[in-house]
């Protein structure tokens, strides 16, 4: 419980969103359910040329290991696994974290990233839960867009500062 | 009509390549993408007549072979045959891109000594005429095991009848059944051969894919996936070239069905040709796994004995929804 409020609390700071940054916040819904187990979620951006990928944000079960790591789900955010996830080494430096509770959580669009237009994907997928996949265009410099999930995600906004 | 029936009658390679009225042998992994290595991939094997359902005879693991992403041979374990499929794993433990199948090959058809008929690459099954509705000897125990290597119980009910079955087909005397070529008497003609190479596999990914998994060896008919086969997705095109001998397969008729076929209409099936460079484009109507098929013939055996040669490729794909 107290893992979780700092991890909730800190993950946009954590990030260090610098001041006037363009950013998103992909928003974790809560969900009535019997059994609730936190989403997996990726947050990556596609050049519209159809070049490289960038993964943003992947949040997986970090902790778990032995003869089923929490890294054994990652595939099933599929889309992602295949447009580049897998050839991203676990735990990725600034990108991977812990799941997150339901709530909005903020993450700066990286200043290195090129002028230029592209889509932005958030993937979730929850054990005993569904999938979701939402895009969002996303142009930088950035201006503000929102798109939203149905279920397994809820608003995903891009706030040019 | 005879040739056909004397194939499907000599040939294991028939289940695995006939078309969809014979039994059709299929291979259904539990999985084929992975997030690492160290999990195992639980595999069904079975031949019926619509891929992927498990209603008529278990196909064992002994023909299996695991190709490793680097290249070397793997293993398969906990191989049980059930009663209508078998099943085996094999564990992943090497990231890349793993081809698991097996590959029949074989001379069969028949030839004439002293103007009689004989067979070469018959089963050794029972003798004709035991074979269509008898109880199989040893009775509750059903079929002996590893005959020949057929996937079909041996006479069982709905078996595909031996020579010498009903319905006019040619009786073969079983003094006149050779095993192999080198079985052939000195002395016969009209040799009409027909030397089979059939492959079915399918492809399991851990971590990255590897393209040179799918390196061609210029023998025979090759699938060399240019959209890797563990990457496909419902409503997206993929592309796989086909290769006869290391050169395009031109115009090569490829069957794609989604399976079960219980829960498909027959129109969900595809029949697609390859183009001028042996490509194939597939776009993958729904999320599933499906059973590629394709056949090729011509009349350049490798073998001096044989006059012909058939070369089947058969593969279980997995579509995933976008």
């Amino acid at each position: 419980m107290k893992k979780s409020l700092i991890l909730a609390a800190g993950s946009a700071g954590a990030m260090a969103v610098p001041a006037g940054a363009a950013t998103i916040t992909v928003t974790i819904p809560r969900l009535q359910v019997a059994e609730y187990n936190r989403p997996y979620v990726a947050v990556w951006v596609e050049p519209t040329d159809g070049s490289k990928p960038r993964t943003l944000a992947v949040w997986y079960d970090v902790d778990k290991t032995g003869h089923e790591p929490g890294t054994k789900w990652l595939a099933d955010l599929r889309t992602w696994w295949r447009k580049g996830g897998r050839s991203l080494a676990m735990p990725a430096d600034g990108v991977s974290g812990a799941t997150r509770a339901p709530g909005a959580y903020r993450i700066p669009v990286p200043a290195n990233l090129k002028a230029g237009s592209y889509t932005l994907y958030v993937e979730a997928a929850r054990e005993e839960g569904g999938r979701e996949f939402v895009s969002v265009p996303l142009q930088v410099p950035a201006k503000d867009a929102r798109a939203s999930g149905s279920r397994e995600l809820g608003s995903i906004t891009i706030s040019a500062r | 009509m005879l040739k056909k029936t004397l194939l499907l009658a000599a040939s294991a390679l028939a289940a695995a390549s006939a078309p969809a009225s014979a039994h059709n042998l299929w291979l259904l992994p539990s999985i084929t993408v992975l997030s690492n290595t160290g999990q195992t991939v639980t595999v069904d094997a079975g031949a019926s007549t619509h891929a992927f359902e498990p209603n008529h005879a278990a196909v064992g693991s002994e023909q299996v072979r695991v190709r490793e992403p680097d290249g070397t041979q793997g293993s398969v374990t906990n191989a049980a045959k059930l009663a209508n499929r078998a099943v085996f794993d094999v564990a992943i433990d090497k990231e890349g891109t793993w081809r698991i199948g097996m590959t029949r090959e074989g001379i069969s058809g028949r030839f004439k000594v002293n103007g009689e008929d004989w067979m070469v690459g018959g089963r050794r099954g029972p003798p004709p005429g035991a074979a269509s509705g008898a109880p199989p000897r040893g009775g509750a125990q059903g079929p002996r095991p590893g005959e020949g290597g057929r996937e079909g119980g041996p006479g069982g009910p709905g078996a595909p009848a031996g020579p010498g079955g009903p319905g006019g087909r040619m009786r073969i005397d079983p003094a006149h059944m050779v095993a192999s070529v080198a079985d052939i008497p000195a002395g016969a003609t009209d040799l009409d051969l027909t030397e089979s190479a059939s492959t079915n596999e399918f492809f399991v990914t851990a971590g990255n894919p590897t393209p040179a998994s799918f390196t061609p060896t210029g023998k025979g008919l090759e699938f060399v996936p240019e959209t890797m086969p563990t990457d496909l997705v419902a409503g997206e095109a993929a592309r796989f070239r086909f290769l006869v001998d290391g050169k395009p397969a031109a115009g090569l008729k490829v069957e794609v069905i989604p399976g079960p076929a219980r829960f498909f209409e027959a129109a969900d099936t595809q029949t697609l040709t390859t183009d001028a460079n042996g490509v194939l484009t597939v776009t993958w109507t729904k999320p599933g796994f499906y059973w590629l098929n394709t056949e090729y013939a011509d009349s350049k055996p490798s073998d001096s004995h044989a006059q012909k040669r058939k070369l089947g490729y058969t593969a279980t794909l997995e579509v995933v929804a976008p």
